[in-house]
């Protein structure tokens, strides 16, 4: 009898949400937008698409070799559109003015000073080794280093500017390096081409592997999960303000009256919007593999992984029920519960790493990361995407999320039970 | 002899409240009754239904319905108690079958059981042709008609209705009053709130007037009316136990 009534509770829930043609659209096709928005946005970061260049002003005040050099550098990247029609003086305010994020000024004489300081540089180890014929010829006049302007546009993004900055660095690095290899084979007189070697040191990522194939990460692979799981946990809204409104429509109060436990009404509510989380992520990931291509995104690849994404997405699914159904219960009406259950999704979006990875944040958030039940949904999903995990892999961060469930519904029954306890 | 429902010394004192709404009310309602509670607005109609129907805690004092007390038989005690609430209680987007089959299914009834329950009051109240319509789209008269079915599905032993018939037209407030009449005869005792005296005259067996949570006077209709002098109906009674006075409650 008790699955009989679970069984209407279902059918009851299901039929509400049938009726409600705008709830629907906000539970499903939010999610997608927010994903494929997201998605785009993050992927461009990384990547350059056609048309997506970035003008920033480039003045040439040097006219030779090592200007020259920076300037192909910085068009090959292909990142940079470069505008050259500027004065230092305009350029300085058209960026502090926020019309362009950078201006890159190369000092007058640049090459002629790297030059004569390399040579006077080179002349003077080659001469103490005794190697040099002629010591008079040895440079003694040393040129001051010359600056390289960078003009920044002050909102101009903390983490663009550090890599605009390491960038040019490691150009003017290189462009130093080949001139002092260059001095030293003018001085010495041999024919090798010792600037080939420039790179003594080299770096080679090791990625995962599945069977034969790397394990490629790119922006899809990490944006799906995190999104699908911030979709999943928004159903705290519907959910509270659909408890909220059984009970200002009084329909709670028939149920508070029967014989019929409460734990029965949430059963049927947390089966109704265990299958709305696994259509939304079925959908997401759907948008991930059929759609993304033809956005010039990479695809989001689930291959052999399927099973285990939807354990996962059941179990992030609970725990975000389980807060849910405590929201509702405890709150007194869809003003407080529909702020509260978005602002908190929000937060615990934050504080679990969707936004900002947690190894980023301050030592004492990285603390409170860990019993952010979205940060176990977040790594269960990174744990089988990214890191080829299978069930075992994941079996800790799918236990704590449904003990967050049995949590959060424990705590709403005996809420209740005090509340209207007879 | 000990009476169907008997209530001894029930107290209710809500949280920041200064006075008790419900202040030491005793009584004894046989099964056969159908039982008139009456009073102004905060007199404690609504607290006290609340309390007997298992809704709020009293704050102390005890009662029984057929021998079964909430604190012991609990579940035993919601089987046997129906509820009509004065809100409609209905899922608006739900049609009156889709709303009767959740409501009912709460009682244990069968499927095919609660099928024939809800065709036959659904054709009771005269509302076999709207049954697959959403509630939202019902008059008020037939959003009560429906509430009422929706209390009364699993046929209780006893009913507590708190104002059933207000807002609605004469019609609806005769098919409602039969239907309860039919109930009671069929064995249903009717525990009942209101503010139509005329129709509390005529259709209760029994009233208790109460006022500030107290009760002022128990009786038959007649009894009540002969107890007062000078006192022609019911009304007359009434206004000479609870005063002239406006009674404008904030809750």
């Amino acid at each position: 009898m008790l699955l009989y009534k679970l069984w209407r509770s279902f059918v009851k829930e299901i039929l509400l949400l049938k009726r409600d043609i705008g709830g629907i659209v906000i539970i499903f096709v939010m999610p997608l937008l927010l994903i494929i928005t997201i998605t785009l946005i993050q992927d461009s970061t990384f990547k350059n698409l056609e048309g997506s260049k970035i003008p920033i002003i480039f003045i040439d005040k040097d006219k030779s070799e090592v200007s020259k050099n920076i300037k192909q550098e910085l068009e090959s990247s292909k990142s940079f559109e470069l505008l050259t029609n500027f004065t230092e003086k305009s350029a300085r305010d058209a960026v502090f003015g926020g019309d362009y994020q950078m201006a890159i000024v190369i000092p007058e004489n640049l090459t002629k000073d790297i030059n004569s300081n390399i040579d006077s540089k080179v002349q003077a180890i080659v001469s103490s080794f005794g190697l040099e014929n002629d010591t008079s010829a040895v440079k003694k006049n040393v040129s001051k280093a010359k600056d390289i302007h960078l003009y920044f546009d002050p909102a101009t993004n903390i983490g663009f500017k550090n890599n605009v900055m390491n960038a040019v660095n490691k150009m003017v690095f290189e462009i130093e390096n080949k001139k002092i290899y260059k001095a030293f084979q003018d001085q010495l007189g041999t024919t090798e081409n010792l600037a080939e070697n420039k790179n003594l040191i080299s770096f080679k990522e090791i990625t995962p592997k599945k069977g034969k194939m790397d394990v490629m990460p790119n922006s899809v692979q990490h944006n799906v999960p995190a999104w699908a799981l911030f979709a999943i946990f928004f159903i705290v809204v519907p959910l509270s303000i659909n408890l909220v409104k059984e009970k200002s429509q009084g329909t709670s109060v028939r149920a508070r009256i029967s014989p019929t436990p409460y734990f029965i009404h949430i059963l049927g509510k947390t089966f109704t919007y265990l299958i709305i989380c696994i259509i939304q992520f079925l959908l997401m990931v759907a948008v991930g593999i059929y759609l993304f291509p033809y956005m010039d995104l990479p695809q989001f690849d689930v291959t052999g992984k399927m099973f285990q994404l939807i354990v996962v997405t059941i179990f992030a699914g609970l725990a975000a029920i389980g807060f849910g159904v405590l929201l509702g219960t405890i709150a007194d009406t869809q003003e407080q519960s529909a702020p509260f259950g978005a602002t908190s999704v929000v937060v615990l979006a934050a504080v679990g790493g969707i936004w900002v990875p947690v190894f980023l944040m301050p030592e004492f958030m990285q603390t409170i990361a860990k019993f952010s039940p979205m940060n176990w949904g977040l790594n269960a999903y990174y744990d089988i995407i990214l890191r080829n995990s299978g069930i075992g892999g994941i079996a800790k961060e799918i236990t704590f999320l449904f003990l967050f469930y049995v949590a959060m519904v424990a705590i709403s029954l005996f809420y209740e039970r005090k509340q209207n306890a007879v | 002899m000990e009476h169907f429902i008997e209530i001894k010394n029930l107290y209710k004192k809500y949280k920041n409240a200064e006075d008790f709404s419900v202040n030491d009310i005793s009584l004894s309602i046989d099964k056969n009754e159908i039982y008139g509670i009456l009073g102004p607005n905060g007199a404690g109609k609504t607290t006290l239904i609340s309390m007997l129907s298992g809704l709020i805690k009293p704050t102390s004092g005890q009662f029984k319905i057929d021998g079964l007390t909430p604190q012991k038989n609990g579940f035993k005690l919601r089987q046997i108690i129906g509820i009509v609430p004065q809100e409609y209680a209905l899922y608006p987007t739900l049609t009156a079958r889709e709303n009767l089959m959740f409501f009912g299914s709460l009682y244990g009834l069968s499927h095919k059981k609660l099928k024939n329950a809800i065709d036959e009051s659904l054709e009771i109240m005269g509302l076999s042709k709207f049954a697959d319509k959403k509630v939202e789209q019902f008059s008020g008269g037939m959003k009560r008609r429906c509430n009422l079915i929706a209390g009364t599905l699993h046929n209780p032993k006893v009913l507590f209705l708190d104002e059933p018939t207000v807002g609605v037209d004469v019609q609806s407030k005769k098919a409602i009053i039969d239907h309860l009449l039919d109930l009671n005869k069929k064995g249903t005792c009717i525990i009942y709130t209101s503010h139509h005296l005329s129709e509390a005259e005529e259709f209760c067996t029994k009233i208790a007037i109460i006022d500030h949570g107290k009760i002022h006077a128990v009786g038959t209709p007649e009894e009540l009316v002969n107890r007062v002098s000078n006192a022609e109906n019911l009304e007359d009674v009434f206004i000479s136990l609870t005063g002239k006075e406006l009674r404008d409650v904030v809750v």
